[in-house]
C-alpha cells in the first residue's frame, strides 16, 4: 500500500514583491491542495531583506491552511552575510530546513534535513551517506533521468527517506556568481538597483534569430519552457517517488496545482489535464526531455506514439 | 612564502610528457569515459597509458593527479569506482572528486592517498570546505572562480587544507558543477557524461552574405560576421536577445580566457598552494607554451624578482584575457 503523493510549491524563485508574495502565499494557503511549501530566497541574498519580516505571518497562515512548512537556504553561499545566514537557519527549531548549498551541512549534521534540487544528489550512494548525516527528503535535481530517478527512489524507500521531482516549471539550470540581470542593464551585482524585478517568471533570452531558449534569474539561468510532467505522475508514483514539485510561476499556481491533485487523483487523462494546462496560459511549450533522458528542452508525447 | 605546486593539463600521454619536460609539479589527468570533466573524443587515457604515463612523470619527479571529477548517475556508481581502483593500483599522488559518494568510497577504501576536492563540487564557503574536510579528510580544495583575492586569503586562514586555485585558461561562466545547460540542448550532460558543448552537435553555417552561424544542436549560439574569429559555441559564451538590450550581446561573458599572470604575486601571498593551468582539450604546444611561461614566473617570484611573465595572449580564447572574479567584486 503506497501513501498518497504529495504536492510541493517551491520557494519562489523570483524576485518578487513583499505584497505580490504575500497575496500569493495566503492564497495557496487557503485554496491550494499542495502538502509542502517551501519558503526561503534561495537565489539572492540581496532580495531577502524585503521579506524576511513576513515569514513569521505567512508560514502561520500556511499551517493553518494544513500545510507544512520548510525554510530553504540560499543555493549560492559566498560572503560573510550570507554565511551567517545559513548558520542563523540551521538554528531554526520550528521548521525544517531544505539545503541548496553543501555550506549548511557543516551546521546540520545530525539533526534531520532535506536536500534540495540545486544540491547534486545523482546517486545511491551520495544518497545514502546524507541520509546517514540526517537528511530526510531529497528533491532531485532536474536534469536527472527516469532510470536514474527510479533507482534513487527505490533506494530511498530501503532507507526510509523520501523523494521529490519537479513536474511543472521552469527547470534551473545554472548558477554563475555574476549577475546576468544587471549585466543585460549594463550594470554590475553590487549596483544592480533590483531590475530583476522587472521579469516576475525570468528575463527571456533568445537566439539571434529570435529563437526562444533561455531564461535569466540573476545569478540563475532556467530553461524558458515550462517543465509538464503530468503525462507521468502515474509512473513517478509506481516508481515510489512520494512528492511532486511545483515551481512558482505568475500564472494561476492554484488552478496548477489543483489540476496536479486533480491528475494525480485520476478524474483526467494526461491529454485532458496538459489541455487544461495550457489553458492556465503557460506563456512557453512545455518539455519533459530531462526525464527521457533527451535534449531538456524536448517535448515528447508518449500518448501520441502508436 | 611557500613554493606553490604549478598543477598542468594533461588531456594525452604525450601532453603529460611535454608539461612534465616543461617543469609541472603536478599533472592532473583523466581516463576514457565519463568518470572525468573532460570526457571529449581522442582526449584521455587508457589504463595501459596512464600506467606508462605515471611512471614517467614519477621519474620526472611530477605528481599525478587523477580526475573522478563528475557525477555518476544512480546505477553506474561502479565505473567511478573501477577509475579510483585503477588510480590507486597503479599509484596515483591523489584524486580529484566532487560527488559525495565517490569522496566517501576513497576515504573509506584508499585512506593512503590525498584527495582533493574538485571545482566541480562548488565548494565557496569555509564551511563548505570544512564540511569535505571534516568527513573525507580532503587535503585540498579547487575553488571555485567566483572568489577576490581577498576572499582568498580570507579562506586561506579559516579552513584546515590546501587551497588551488585556477590561473589561465577557458573561464567558464557557470559555477563549475552547477550547469546543466548542454543537457538542456543535446541531451548529454556536463555533470554526469563530462561533456560541455560536445563537437558531435556542433553545427556552422555560412549564408549568402558570407556570416558564419555556429549552432549547438538546434540553437544558434552566436553569428560572425566576415572579418570576426567564429569563436566555438559554448553556450555562455554566445550572443543573445533579450529586451532590455539594445541588439545581440554576450549575456553571460564573451569568448575570453582567464590569465592571471600579474596577480600572480598576490595570489601566492594569499596563502595559495597550487596554481592551476585549464587546458586538457589544447594542444601540446599549448601545454608547452603556458607552463614553461608560468614556470619561470613562478621560480622568479620565489627567488625575489619581479615575474617575468611571456605573453600568453595568442593562446587565449578569442585573444582576449580577463583577471574574472579574481581582481574585483566589479566582475559579478
Amino acid at each position: 500500500m503506497t501513501t498518497k503523493m504529495q504536492l510541493t510549491i517551491a520557494p519562489i524563485l523570483f524576485h518578487w514583491s513583499a505584497k505580490e508574495k504575500l497575496d500569493f502565499y495566503f492564497r495557496i494557503a487557503d485554496e491550494a491542495p499542495v502538502d509542502v511549501v517551501y519558503l526561503g530566497e534561495v537565489i539572492c541574498s540581496k532580495r531577502t531583506p524585503f521579506f524576511e519580516k513576513h515569514y513569521d505571518e505567512v508560514a502561520e497562515r500556511l499551517k493553518r491552511g494544513g500545510k507544512t512548512v520548510v525554510f530553504s537556504t540560499l543555493a549560492e553561499v559566498m560572503l560573510k552575510r550570507e554565511r551567517n545566514m545559513i548558520a542563523g537557519f540551521c538554528e531554526l527549531e520550528d521548521y525544517e530546513i531544505e539545503v541548496n548549498d553543501s555550506s549548511a551541512l557543516l551546521h546540520l549534521s545530525g539533526k534531520p534535513f532535506r536536500i534540495g534540487s540545486m544540491m547534486n544528489v545523482y546517486n545511491e550512494d551520495t544518497m545514502a551517506y546524507l541520509a546517514g548525516l540526517g537528511a530526510t527528503h531529497f528533491s532531485l535535481p532536474p536534469e536527472l533521468p527516469r532510470n536514474s530517478i527510479a533507482i534513487l527512489a527505490q533506494h530511498a524507500g530501503r532507507l526510509g527517506v523520501t523523494t521529490e521531482v519537479q513536474v511543472f516549471g521552469r527547470a534551473s539550470l545554472a548558477l554563475s556568481a555574476r549577475c546576468y540581470h544587471a549585466r543585460a542593464h549594463g550594470r554590475i551585482k553590487d549596483n544592480c538597483q533590483f531590475v530583476c524585478e522587472e521579469d516576475p517568471d525570468g528575463m527571456p533570452l533568445n537566439t539571434i534569430d529570435k529563437q526562444e531558449f533561455l531564461t535569466v534569474n540573476g545569478i540563475q539561468t532556467l530553461s524558458h519552457s515550462y517543465i509538464n510532467l503530468l503525462g507521468e505522475l502515474s509512473n513517478l508514483e509506481k516508481l515510489g517517488v512520494s512528492h511532486c514539485r511545483l515551481v512558482p510561476h505568475t500564472q494561476d499556481m492554484v488552478a496548477v496545482a489543483t489540476l496536479f491533485r486533480d491528475t494525480l487523483d485520476n478524474k483526467y487523462s494526461a491529454r485532458e489535464a496538459s489541455e487544461k494546462l495550457t489553458a492556465v496560459g503557460i506563456p512557453a511549450p512545455f518539455s519533459n526531455g530531462f526525464w527521457h533522458g533527451k535534449p531538456g528542452h524536448q517535448w515528447i508525447d508518449e500518448s501520441a506514439r502508436v | 612564502m611557500k613554493r606553490p605546486e604549478l598543477v598542468c593539463p594533461a588531456g594525452t600521454p604525450s601532453a603529460m610528457r611535454t608539461a612534465v619536460d616543461a617543469g609541472a609539479d603536478a599533472v592532473y589527468c583523466g581516463f576514457q569515459n565519463a568518470t572525468n570533466a573532460r570526457n571529449f573524443p581522442g582526449l584521455n587515457f587508457t589504463v595501459p597509458e596512464m600506467e606508462k604515463s605515471v611512471a614517467h612523470a614519477h621519474a620526472g619527479n611530477t605528481k599525478v593527479l587523477l580526475a573522478v571529477n563528475t557525477f555518476p548517475p544512480a546505477g553506474k556508481v561502479n565505473l567511478w569506482k573501477e577509475a579510483v581502483d585503477t588510480g590507486a593500483r597503479l599509484g596515483v599522488d591523489a584524486f580529484i572528486v566532487a560527488d559525495i559518494g565517490v569522496a566517501d568510497y576513497i576515504a573509506r577504501t584508499h585512506p593512503g592517498i590525498r584527495l582533493h576536492l574538485s571545482v566541480q563540487a562548488a565548494a565557496s564557503t569555509p564551511e563548505a570546505i570544512k564540511f569535505y574536510c571534516r568527513q573525507f579528510n580532503v587535503k585540498r580544495v579547487v575553488l571555485p572562480r567566483i572568489l577576490t583575492i581577498p576572499e582568498i586569503r580570507n579562506m586561506a586562514d579559516e579552513i584546515p587544507c590546501e587551497i588551488e586555485t585556477f590561473i589561465f585558461g577557458n573561464h567558464g561562466l557557470m559555477v563549475e558543477g552547477r550547469c546543466s545547460l548542454t543537457n538542456y540542448i543535446t541531451g548529454l550532460s556536463t555533470n554526469m557524461d563530462g561533456v560541455c558543448s560536445p563537437a558531435a552537435q556542433v553545427q556552422y553555417i555560412k549564408d549568402d552574405a558570407g556570416n558564419l552561424s555556429t549552432k549547438l544542436g538546434k540553437f544558434t549560439i552566436d553569428c560572425f560576421s566576415c572579418d570576426e574569429n567564429a569563436g566555438y559555441p559554448t553556450i555562455c559564451k554566445g550572443r543573445y536577445l533579450t529586451p532590455a538590450h539594445d541588439g545581440a550581446y554576450y549575456a553571460f561573458e564573451e569568448p575570453i580566457s582567464l590569465n592571471l599572470s600579474s596577480l600572480l604575486p598576490d595570489l601566492m601571498a594569499a596563502g595559495v598552494s597550487a596554481l592551476k593551468i585549464e587546458g586538457r582539450q589544447r594542444s601540446r604546444s599549448y601545454v608547452k607554451t603556458v607552463v614553461t611561461a608560468y614556470r619561470r614566473a613562478v621560480d622568479s617570484i620565489m627567488a625575489g624578482k619581479d615575474p617575468e611573465i611571456s605573453d600568453l595572449l595568442a593562446l587565449t580564447e578569442g585573444q582576449k584575457e580577463t583577471q574574472g572574479a579574481f581582481k574585483s567584486k566589479a566582475w559579478r
